[in-house]
């Protein structure tokens, strides 16, 4: 067992809190975090959670695919709309 | 001939380095194989006999190579894209996943140089 296993996963602790009282309460409000650091627990399947991508709260739903995932992987810090110039490939 | 997996092995190449044509075997895994069925690394393809043959396919037959294992990444891959994670993105739009410069290089990803017509050039 590797010493970061040990460890356990990165939750920040308030959101792990907020978490849990949504999912004894019947949930449905969105959670809004700053913590992109923290890993996504079984817990939160189910949940919306707005990540903020440090310019504004990013609603993330929560499916068990995401579980093991840390927030910040679903809140794009940078968007990028192609060159000057580029074509549309009729890509989205 | 031998025919492992669904795929011809080469005849006269060293069986470590025979194995090797095989999709998800490397030469450290070819290696535990013939550990494992007790055959010289050195023993070429051609020369292994019908019960070394067969060892070999009873041991692989255990392992997920070819056509499994291909899928498996894909399905890893294809996971990542679902739930639109970093990762998954940057597999969409093709570019390295793991934080390299984009800047210049990267080619493995992006594929062959796609010149820009009129790209102006930085003056000095």
């Amino acid at each position: 067992m590797s010493r970061s296993l040990k460890k356990g996963p990165y939750i920040y602790y308030k959101l792990e809190k907020r978490a849990q009282e949504a999912q004894e309460s019947g949930k449905k409000t969105t959670i809004k975090t700053w913590s992109r650091a923290s890993m996504i627990s079984p817990d939160f399947v189910g949940l919306t959670i707005a990540v903020h991508n440090g310019n504004k709260f990013v609603p993330v739903y929560i499916t068990e695919n995401m579980v093991g995932h840390r927030l910040g992987e679903f809140a794009p810090t940078r968007i990028f709309r192609g060159h000057a110039g580029q074509k549309d490939k009729g890509k989205k | 001939m031998a025919r492992i997996a669904g795929i011809d092995l080469p005849k006269n190449k060293r069986g470590e380095i025979g194995l090797t044509y095989i999709y998800g075997i490397g030469r450290s895994l070819a290696q535990q194989i013939l550990d494992k069925a007790e055959i010289s690394y050195d023993k070429k393809v051609s020369e292994w006999n019908d019960d070394e043959l067969a060892a070999i396919r009873g041991i692989i037959n255990n392992m997920k190579v070819e056509g499994a294992l291909r899928s498996e990444v894909q399905m890893n891959i294809k996971r990542l894209m679902d739930i639109g994670c970093y990762r998954g993105i940057r597999h969409r739009i093709g570019l390295p996943l793991r934080g390299q410069s984009t800047k210049n290089n990267a080619r493995t990803r992006k594929g062959r140089k796609k010149t820009v017509a009129n790209k102006k050039k930085a003056t000095k």
